[in-house]
Order: C-alpha cells, then sequence, then structure tokens
C-alpha cells in the first residue's frame, strides 16, 4: 500500500519536473526547430512545431552570406587558445601554492580571485585606446590575451583546490627518491591531476566561448567570435529568423555538448570551491 | 619542511600568474583613473587638459546616470529575487525521486551554457517580437492584443532573459547543496511528526544558506555587469529606460568617445562593485579555513 502511494508521487512528480524541464528548455528546442524551417514557416501563423518541410538551406545560407566558418574558428581559437595559455601560466602556480604553501599563500589567493570581482566596464576605456594604439584590435591575439587574463584566477583557483585534494605524503616520496622537480612534475604529479586540469580546461572553454563584454568592444569583422558575429543579427534586415537559428545552433550546440559532460565541475568551478 | 631550494622554486613558479596580474590589475585602472580627470574626447585630439573633478560631478549629476544606477538595481534585485526563489522551488523538487531525472537536469541546465548575444536575440525575435513572435501568437490565441515586451516593458524583457540565463546556475548549486544534506537528519524529523513545511524552514532553509549566500554573492557581481543582453535587445532604450551603468560607460566611451567621462563612470562601477566584493571574499575566505 506504502509502495504503491510512492509510485503514484513518483508519477506526479516525474509529470512536473518534466513539463517545468521542457518549458525551461524550449527556446533552444525552438531555436534548433526554427533552423530547418524556410523563412515563410519561421514566422507562420499558426506555428508549426515538427510538421513542416525540414531544410538544411539556412545552413548553406548562413554559410555563404557570411563567412561563418571564419568566426566560428575565432571562437575556436580564441578560446582554446585563452584556456591553453591560462593552463601553462596557472599549473606551476597553483602546484606551487597547493604543495609548498607559506603564510601568505591564503592572501596571495584572495587577491588573485579580487581581480576577478573587478567590472569590466572599469577598465573599458584605456584596454580600448591600448589595443588601437597597439594595433591589438579586432585581432584574435588580443582577444586571447584578454580572455586569459580575466579567465587566468578561475583558473588557477580551481586547479588549486584540485591539488589540495592529491596527498602530500607521494610527491614528499618521490623527492626522497632524488626526482627532479620537473621529474616529479611530469611523472608523479601530472597523472593524479589530469582529471582536474581537464575539467578547469572544460568549464574555461566554456566561459571563453560565451564572453560577450570583450569580445564584442574589441573584435569588429576579422577576429570576430561567434557572441559577436550572432550580435551583427540584432539589427532587422528583414525576415531572418530561419538564418538567426542556424547560426544560432551551430554556435550553442559544441558548448551544450561540452557543458552536459561537465555539470560537477560547473558548480564547483563558478563557486570558487565554496560548494562541492 | 620545504627546503630553502623548493620554496624559491615554489616563488619562481608563483611569480608569472602573479606579475601577469599585478600589471592587468594597476596600468589599465591607473589610466581609467588618470582619464577620469581629463577633458579628454577622442574626436577632439591634442585637446586634452586637466579638469578635476568635472568628469565626476557631470557623470553623477546627468539625469541618466540615477537612471542607469537604478536599472543596474533593479537588474541585480530582479534577477536574484526569481533565480533565488525559482532556483530553491527547482532544486527541491529535482531532489525528488523521479523517472529521467539525468534528462530534466540536462535540460534545466541548458540555458546557462548558451552564449548572451544568442540567448538575448532569441528571446527577442521569436519569443517577445509583437507581431511574429510565439507570445505575441498566444496572446491572439486568447483573443488579446499582442504586447510590445521590448517597447513597453524594456527592463522588465532585460530581467527575464538574464533570469532565464541563470536560474540554472542557481539551481544547479543549491541542488548539489541539498544532496548534501543528511538523509538521516530527514528521517528523523519526519519520524518526529515534522511537518514537510517546518522540515523545510528548520532544516532545509538553515542548511542551504550558505548555498543561496554563495549563489548571490557570484550572480551580483556578474549581474552588476550584464551588457551583452541589454546591446541586442533594447540597445539601452527606449531612451535610457534599459540602460545599465555598464552600459553607460560604455555608450559614453565608443558611441559619444567622451574618455574622460566614461573613465569616471567607470570607477564609479569599480566602487559599486567593491562594495559586493567586500562581501564575497569574506565569505569564500572563510571557506579557506577550514
Amino acid at each position: 500500500m506504502a509502495r504503491n502511494v510512492s509510485t503514484r508521487r513518483k508519477i506526479v512528480v516525474t509529470v512536473v519536473a518534466w513539463t517545468i524541464g521542457i518549458l525551461i528548455f524550449f527556446p533552444i528546442l525552438w531555436t534548433f526547430l526554427t533552423s530547418f524551417k524556410t523563412e515563410a514557416e519561421a514566422i507562420a501563423s499558426p506555428p508549426s512545431l515538427f510538421f513542416f518541410d525540414w531544410t538544411t538551406e539556412n545552413y548553406h545560407e548562413v554559410q555563404s552570406r557570411s563567412n561563418y566558418f571564419l568566426h566560428f574558428m575565432n571562437s575556436v581559437v580564441v578560446s582554446f587558445g585563452s584556456t591553453l595559455i591560462g593552463l601553462i601560466i596557472a599549473i606551476p602556480s597553483a602546484w606551487a601554492m597547493a604543495f609548498s604553501p607559506t603564510k601568505r599563500t591564503k592572501d596571495v589567493l584572495m587577491w588573485m580571485l579580487s581581480t576577478k570581482m573587478m567590472p569590466s566596464v572599469g577598465v573599458l576605456v584605456p584596454m580600448y585606446l591600448l589595443f588601437r594604439n597597439t594595433g591589438l584590435l579586432d585581432t584574435r591575439t588580443g582577444l586571447v590575451i584578454v580572455l586569459t587574463l580575466i579567465n587566468l584566477p578561475i583558473i588557477i583557483w580551481m586547479l588549486y583546490t584540485y591539488f589540495k585534494e592529491i596527498p602530500g605524503e607521494i610527491l614528499e616520496a618521490a623527492r626522497m627518491d632524488g626526482a627532479s622537480l620537473s621529474n616529479e612534475i611530469i611523472y608523479v604529479l601530472t597523472p593524479m591531476a589530469i582529471p582536474g586540469i581537464a575539467s578547469t580546461l572544460l568549464l574555461n572553454i566554456i566561459l571563453a566561448w560565451n564572453e560577450a563584454f570583450w569580445t564584442l568592444n574589441l573584435s569588429a569583422a576579422k577576429a570576430a567570435p561567434l557572441t559577436a558575429f550572432i550580435a551583427s543579427y540584432s539589427s532587422p534586415e528583414g525576415l531572418f529568423y530561419a538564418k538567426l537559428s542556424a547560426a544560432s545552433t551551430m554556435a550553442i550546440a559544441p558548448i551544450l555538448i561540452l557543458g552536459w559532460f561537465s555539470q560537477k565541475q560547473l558548480v564547483r568551478g563558478l563557486t570558487f570551491g565554496a560548494v562541492k | 619542511m620545504a627546503t630553502l631550494h623548493t620554496r624559491s622554486a615554489a616563488r619562481l613558479m608563483i611569480a608569472p600568474s602573479v606579475l601577469l596580474l599585478l600589471a592587468w590589475m594597476i596600468v589599465p585602472l591607473a589610466m581609467t583613473i588618470y582619464f577620469s580627470f581629463l577633458r579628454y574626447n577622442l574626436l577632439m585630439p591634442g585637446m586634452e587638459e586637466f579638469a578635476g573633478f568635472s568628469n565626476y560631478t557631470y557623470f553623477l549629476t546627468d539625469p541618466a546616470f540615477f537612471q542607469a544606477l537604478f536599472n543596474t538595481l533593479a537588474i541585480v534585485l530582479g534577477v536574484l529575487f526569481i533565480t533565488v526563489v525559482g532556483g530553491i522551488a527547482l532544486a527541491l523538487l529535482l531532489d525528488q525521486p523521479m523517472f529521467g531525472q539525468g534528462i530534466v537536469r540536462i535540460l534545466v541546465i541548458a540555458p546557462f551554457l548558451i552564449m548572451p548575444t544568442v540567448a538575448a536575440l532569441v528571446w527577442k525575435n521569436m519569443f517577445m517580437n509583437p507581431v511574429n513572435g510565439l507570445f505575441a501568437w498566444l496572446a491572439k490565441l486568447f483573443g488579446l492584443q499582442p504586447f510590445d515586451f521590448l517597447a513597453n516593458a524594456p527592463l522588465m524583457s532585460v530581467i527575464l532573459i538574464v533570469a532565464w540565463q541563470w536560474l540554472p546556475f542557481a539551481t544547479l548549486i543549491l541542488l548539489t547543496a541539498l544532496q548534501s544534506l543528511d538523509e538521516e537528519q530527514k528521517e528523523a524529523a519526519q519520524m518526529d511528526g515534522a511537518s514537510a513545511w517546518s522540515r523545510f524552514i528548520y532544516l532545509v532553509l538553515p542548511h542551504l544558506s550558505r548555498a543561496i549566500t554563495v549563489v548571490i554573492l557570484i550572480q551580483t557581481i556578474f549581474l552588476l555587469s550584464v551588457f551583452a543582453e541589454i546591446l541586442v535587445t533594447t540597445n539601452g532604450g527606449p531612451g535610457t529606460q534599459s540602460t545599465n551603468l555598464t552600459f553607460l560607460v560604455y555608450a559614453q566611451a565608443l558611441l559619444q568617445f567622451d574618455v574622460g567621462g566614461a573613465s569616471a563612470g567607470g570607477i564609479i562601477a569599480v566602487i559599486l562593485a567593491n562594495i559586493v566584493a567586500f562581501f564575497l571574499m569574506r565569505m569564500i575566505g572563510k571557506t579557506l579555513e577550514a
């Protein structure tokens, strides 16, 4: 009897949760479906959910009208580039702070985090002028530099919380056996740290891919990643819902897939280890 | 037992990050402070002169500033209210046993992974558009007049779009915290005859308080600088009805080329964010000790 009640309850919870889940997800689903409609069907009234003539024409159109692939590659280069450079700088730092902590380590970590609190708009003017004067405006290099700097504190923090969980005794033992610093890093630490590094990499690619303050302000036609390219659809130019949807679907699909694989790391990385 | 050798090696390994972040923090900020005391417009090069506090008085007495300050607070508080209340409700729901829990979780998390410009444009065109949007179609279906969201309630529309993006974040963190609640404690309370409501008030809510604080503080940092959503939907308008502080500074700098005025605005934004950051840092500092 009790079991019966709990099954009924489970079914009710399931129906409610799925309804809410689908409602929250609906704008994304709708974008995906619209990307396969013709422009006329995209604004048809009443709108059709599944029963329309599916076409992939929009995807071709988006590429032929504007160089979509260029902007896609800009996003790839900028997000991977800034994350990889960030990791190269951050791994030694996080390693040192996790395994040879001093009295000031905590202060250094907190200070690094505090740089993340500075609102970007506070340094927009000088960054714009510096970039203009050094020719970095609208270049991939410039965007990589800025995104590396804004995400460096998060990378260091995430790595630090992961490295902290590696038992220090193992490193001591390796040191006793006469392993040099570089050997210690390559053969002992790295294999144990790979999962943490992978999670950090994933989260930061997501953050860099979606970053939409600096990419919008410091890039124009040449180096614009997808965030800035999609923004160019904001000016109305006739009927363009289906094309907007196609461009959007391609821009969000890779990150949706990455993000679904890294739900747990998302929480940890975004709360700086405060919620695990 | 760190030796002198490893200690200096450690210092060497930390140095690049520290120096980079130090440069990143000091150089542009010092330049902003310097510019904020200059009369400096990019359209009139070579005319720079010391202006004292006039940029600040100009910015602080501009009616647009008060509108922007109000809008900034409205966006922060509005989004926080929706995401925290909604997040608690959703987390409690997703914590229940159900079929296909993993898939529902994925559906709920998705909006957080969407880039801001895509999210804003999809809402603007395909939902809120008064002619072709889905909301307009729904309104007509019920015999109502379609509502032009972005023209008549621009600030509310921006809040709605941003809240949709941040609801998953709050839900995810609160759900993670909820799952660390001791099952035995819940059962014990149930055995003692505590109602579902009093279990929520006296057991679940106190357990979540820390996660709620973290959600509020981290979201506030990001919500203070909402930008892309405003740029692609309302462009700050009509007038300055949906201009927040970040957007106001952007408009002053890159649309009016007023380097001095924009810099003063930037410094004001930094001061505001620092007040919030102060509390956040104390929170996270405490967890470091634990």
